[in-house]
């Protein structure tokens, strides 16, 4: 909202400096966005009041005048080319040396004069955008009658708007008054409130006008008044001046008024055409299904039966509280007006307005809950405006009707629920006061409660903690001190995958690889390249109904397709290895219920490995690269992990392995199937694994599985063993880990695998370091020479390992 | 055959500088051998030879080619550390290297900023006595709109505008994506039977609307909640206090102003003042010279929620206050854009 301080004085002193009064607003009733100053470029000796004293043609030029302007210190002849310059009018006048805007670029210039076909022109008169004013530049600007000639023009146009964002709650502040009384309240300055008196000279109303509220739900109050004998014309120009400053244009003087009296009170208001209301009759009702009217901007619209209409003696003639009809429109001829100032129900409003994709000014403040008592104050400053600004007649009396009105709410606090919920005493005088000026009837009941009256405009402090933001905002929030809970600790919350996750996350950044964070919303398309058709779950993923962007319009049911596309995009831009992950929820739909978060860590990797220098060298990453870092994180986290080949969709058969923990699966590591890769234009061999944190985390044990430390040496030794080519590593260095014999533990690593020259056609040689170690002695040769050979028996056993020779 | 003490002279004289010559380990190895070797260095010969020296001259000889073994031993090390030092002089200085050459790459992982904002914000609470709790992400209406006192129809509901999924369940529930932390103040109370309630909720959050630098569709939030007999709006202060000096440095200051949301009572939105101008900077593009930042929103629990967690709210007071993550992130590292965040270009993640 557009907060003109010049207007603003009208109802409260303003002695504060701006950036003073902004930051008091802020911080105790509605956002300041910031401020404009009107005049703040007008060089008071360059751009000052002046008065049209004759107008005649141009001698060369028939689109041009010659207007002679009185300056206060003399006349000068300008040529002007504004149409609807007139003798008498008194204008914004500009000399040489000006700083204005551009009329036709609207960029700022300084005002050089030059003869305007052949005849010299000693200033110029100013059009609306020239002064930065608006993009009004169709003619000039023509100020209020009797402005003082020859004053600078900031002294009678300068002037503040701030620009104000105020709460969903508070429609008073959508108006000038009860903008003013915070201001008031916050400045220890004194209200003055808008005249509403008229002398009511017409006929009796009763007579005019009937009204009927059908749907007292909706319409809480109705009331209306008529005036008789206008002419419909232009509004005064300061009325239109302040309109404009306030963001809206100028009509005519009927809408003028009703928009003027909104801007004050924040009550919308709605003027008929009274001859053009049949029926003389007015009646509130829902809408009939199907029901159309065209409103004001000459849409046709149609309604449901919720929404309630404004009608005549034979149909809709208004939106409630939305638009009126352009039906019943005020125009040219207009002689006789029936003015509606209503209270509507905020929901219903909303709804109607939300429906119909229709913000106005009206439905805007009704939306936020306006006070029924309102209708009546801006009924009465509007017929007080129709009487001295139109000289209208006012029809004798107002209908009123009142189904929903209320008795004024009183509220009980106690005095210690301000230091309860603010942390701070705030003393009795100052709860008055601060209750008092805005606009609350306090009562202290000794020793230590207050009863207050809440004022009508305010419906929206119900509860003594409103009461309590009011005198807290007010005090100023900057006098709490900041203090520290008190109290005993809640008990903890647990939540190990939350841990289990967060390890993960330290982990795989230890291991090189980079966190990404991407978006969770993505496409059927790309989930269908990562998932398995057979998946029902997967593949069916929640889809939003209005998202943001076609490619954002399905929950993720896999993390792998973000995290490949992020290393797709990334690739087009880094050499070398990539590697990159993201722990993230996948989004799996459960019938009838909110989907499953299911916390999954997945990594890509691929490249080649860093090499001597920042750019090329290293071979390329592989399987074991991806594997060892799933490995080096199992180990971290004191699980024993078991690795067996696998199929997953998208991944590459013979170079894909689940592994688990404690015989539960937890995670897949693969290559990532080049075709799958292909289609996230990846053309190199990229690897992926996911480990399930809500699955590792059942296998996790408590502490790590520590070991004492033996004080004995250990017995080194390598073997090398012949198997099948089919035997799996993983599963003769199982055996290997597990041999024990005597109290003498073995540890065992494999250091290559061979298939050659040397070894038989399809077998492999598996070459081992074992060292073995007693707790309670130093091994001898022979004993260690035992135990090995023992484990070779086991081994040619299980797997039909021989010794290379 | 004997030998006087001249000769032993002049043998001294002669071995070392034979000594001397020997330039490197094996020349010293040759050296000792020929001089000090257990068989027939020419030392060792000499004191073999004492047999042959008559008995009253024994001890005076003995003592003489024991003295030159010693000498020549003592020299012997001497010269050994000499070009040892030597040696490392030559590769310090012949084979230095060129030490404005790269260093070898290392594989580098790093945090995502939002994660290592994220974490910092939760271990300021959590030395402030709060647990870090969680709630899901696609939510219902009720707990994301009702529940917090923004009715539909409200105008408040302008300030949230949501993604809705789209699944209707019973014909009424209505699924959507959370569009702030919210709905964990209404969850977390629930299943706490009795205060104290004292967490910090982080998560990802969704609002339907146009990005931009400074909006983004998805982003993070950490809801704060404290419930309890005693908890006032200045330890909601004392708190918010205590973090944003742990983000923003020891020296912050900050303020409170007024503002509204359904769901608290007063309801406020801290700044902080700025540490980018320090309050002098007309033009600063941080705080737009109001030498203030808008931080946060935050407020008194509404007691209709307190009493709907089945507290008595006429002595169970409570705050609440909601962080955005990415907000606290673009202050912290002065990012430009939000953007940034969640396009994972590695030429912007890897400085962080």
């Amino acid at each position: 909202m557009k907060i003109s301080l010049n207007w603003l004085r009208e109802y409260v002193d303003v002695r504060l400096p701006i950036e003073e009064l902004a930051r008091r607003i802020t911080d105790a009733v509605a956002e300041v966005e910031g401020w404009r100053v009107i005049g703040e470029m007008w060089d008071p000796a360059l751009v000052r009041v002046a008065k049209v004293v004759a107008v005649d043609p141009h001698p060369n030029a028939d689109r041009l005048r010659l207007a002679t302007v009185d300056t206060g210190t003399g006349t000068v002849q300008v040529v002007c080319g504004a149409p609807n310059l007139a003798v008498g009018q008194t204008v914004a006048f500009a000399s040489e040396g000006a700083r204005l805007f551009d009329g036709h670029t609207g960029e700022l210039t300084t005002l050089r004069l030059r003869p305007i076909r052949g005849v010299e022109s000693a200033g110029m008169v100013l059009s609306e955008r020239e002064l930065g004013l608006s993009d009004e530049h169709e003619g000039i600007l023509v100020l209020p009658e009797g402005t003082p000639v020859g004053v600078p023009l900031a002294d009678v146009l300068g002037d503040v708007i701030l620009e104000v964002s105020t709460w969903a709650n508070r429609a008073d502040l959508l108006g000038m008054v009860g903008f003013a009384r915070e201001v008031a309240a916050l400045t220890g300055g004194v209200l003055r409130e808008p005249s509403r008196s008229f002398s009511a000279s017409g006929p009796d109303v009763n007579g005019l006008v009937s009204v009927s509220i059908e749907a007292p739900d909706l319409c809480r109050r109705f009331t209306a008044s008529v005036i008789e004998g206008l002419r419909v014309g232009p509004s005064p120009a300061w009325m239109q001046e302040r309109l404009r400053k306030a963001g809206m244009r100028p009509i005519n003087n009927v809408v003028d008024i009703t928009n003027y009296v909104m801007l004050e009170t924040g009550q919308p208001l709605h003027a008929f055409d009274y001859d053009l209301v049949r029926g003389k009759r007015i009646v509130a009702r829902r809408a009939r299904p199907g029901e159309r009217l065209v409103t004001l901007d000459g849409v046709e619209r149609e309604f449901d039966g919720e929404m309630l209409l404004i009608c005549d003696g034979e149909g809709p003639v208004g939106v409630a509280g939305v638009m009126g009809g352009g039906n019943s429109e005020v125009n040219e001829g207009t002689t006789r007006v029936l003015l509606e100032v209503a209270n509507f129900r905020a929901g219903s409003i909303r709804r109607t307005s939300t429906l119909l994709k229709l913000r106005t000014e009206a439905s805007l403040r009704f939306e936020k809950g306006l006070g029924a008592e309102m209708a009546m104050y801006a009924q009465q400053r509007a017929l007080h405006l129709f009487e001295t600004v139109c000289g209208g007649r006012i029809a004798s009396g107002i209908v009123d009707v009142y189904p929903g009105r209320e008795p004024p709410r009183t509220i009980v606090l106690e005095a210690g629920r301000i230091a309860q919920v603010l942390g701070v005493e705030v003393p009795v005088e100052d709860v008055r006061r601060i209750l008092g000026d805005l606009g609350f009837l306090v009562h202290y009941v000794p020793p230590a409660k207050y009863s207050v009256q809440v004022p009508s405009w305010r419906p929206d402090v119900e509860i003594p903690d409103d009461l309590v933001e009011e005198v807290g905002r007010i005090y100023g929030y900057e006098r709490l001190p900041a203090t520290m809970l008190r109290g005993t600790l809640p008990p903890p919350e647990v939540n190990p995958v939350m841990s289990v996750r967060e390890r993960l996350r330290d982990l795989a950044v230890a291991l090189g690889f980079q966190e990404v964070i991407t978006y969770t919303l993505t496409t059927r398309e790309k989930l269908a390249l990562v998932t398995d058709p057979l998946d029902a779950v997967r593949r069916n993923p929640l889809g939003v109904v209005n998202p943001v962007a076609a490619q954002h319009a399905y929950l993720r049911t896999s993390l792998r397709a973000s995290v490949l596309e992020t290393y797709a995009t990334n690739r087009r831009q880094a050499e070398g290895a990539l590697r990159l992950f993201e722990i993230g929820f996948e989004y799996l739909p459960v019938e009838g219920d909110l989907p499953i978060e299911r916390p999954v860590l997945c990594a890509v990797l691929g490249g080649s490995r860093e090499g001597r220098w920042h750019v090329g060298g290293g071979d390329a990453l592989d399987f074991f690269d991806a594997k060892g870092a799933v490995e080096a994180m199992l180990d971290a986290l004191g699980v024993t992990g078991t690795f067996v080949a696998a199929e997953e969709y998208g991944l590459l058969p013979g170079h894909t392995a689940k592994f688990g923990a404690g015989g539960e699966m937890v995670g897949v590591v693969g290559q990532v199937h080049p075709e799958t890769a292909a289609a996230f234009d990846i053309d190199e061999p990229v690897f992926l694994f996911e480990v399930w944190a809500e699955d590792l985390v059942r296998h996790l044990p408590e502490r790590p599985p520590y070991q004492p430390l033996s004080r004995y040496p250990a017995v080194r030794m390598d073997v090398a063993v012949v198997v099948d080519a089919g035997v799996s590593a993983g599963r003769v260095l199982e055996l290997a880990r597990s041999h024990r014999s005597q109290g003498v533990t073995t540890r065992a690593e494999l250091f290559d695998e061979y298939r050659g020259p040397g070894v038989p056609e399809g077998k492999k040689s598996l070459a081992l370091r074992l060292w073995f170690r007693a707790d309670d002695r130093t091994l001898t040769d022979d004993e260690a020479l035992k135990v090995r050979q023992g484990l070779l028996a086991r081994l040619a056993r299980e797997f039909g390992a021989e010794l290379r020779g | 055959m004997t030998t006087g003490t001249g000769d032993l002279a002049r043998l001294e004289e002669e071995a070392l500088a034979e000594l001397e010559a020997a330039g490197d380990e094996a020349a010293l190895e040759r050296w000792r051998a020929a001089w000090l070797g257990r068989q027939d260095g020419r030392v060792t010969v000499l004191l073999r030879g004492i047999r042959e020296v008559a008995p009253g001259q024994r001890a005076a000889y003995g003592a003489a080619v024991n003295a030159l073994k010693e000498t020549l031993e003592g020299r012997l090390e001497e010269r050994r550390g000499a070009l040892r030092r030597a040696a490392l002089e030559r590769l310090a200085r012949e084979g230095a290297v060129d030490v404005t050459l790269p260093g070898r790459p290392q594989a580098l992982g790093r945090l995502h900023p939002i994660t290592r904002t994220l974490r910092d914000c939760l271990d300021a609470f959590r030395a402030m006595g709060f647990r870090v709790a969680e709630g899901p992400e696609v939510e219902w209406d009720r707990y994301n709109f009702d529940a917090a006192r923004i009715p539909e129809d409200h105008p408040a509901r302008d300030m949230w505008d949501t993604i809705w999924v789209n699944t209707l369940i019973d014909g009424k529930r209505r699924m959507l994506l959370r569009t702030h932390t919210t709905p964990n103040q209404i969850r977390v109370m629930e299943r706490t039977p009795r205060p104290p309630v004292r967490v910090v909720v982080p998560g990802k959050c969704y609002r339907q609307e146009a990005t931009d630098a400074t909006h983004e569709w998805m982003l993070t939030q950490i809801e704060g909640l404290a419930v309890d007999e005693g908890v006032r709006m200045s330890d909601l202060k004392g708190v918010l206090y205590e973090w944003a000096r742990a983000m923003f440095g020891f020296d912050r200051r900050i303020i409170f102003h007024h503002s509204y949301f359904p769901f608290v009572e007063p309801g406020v939105e801290m700044a902080i003042d700025c540490f980018i101008c320090r309050g002098d900077g007309r033009d600063c593009h941080t705080c737009h010279g109001t030498g203030w930042i808008e931080i946060l929103g935050a407020g008194m629990v509404h007691p209709e929620i307190i009493d709907n967690a089945g507290y008595d709210s006429s002595r169970v007071t409570g705050f609440a206050f909601g962080i955005g993550v990415e907000r606290v992130a673009m202050l912290r590292w002065g990012i430009e854009d939000i953007r940034h965040f969640y396009s994972n270009d590695l030429r912007f993640l890897g400085q962080f």
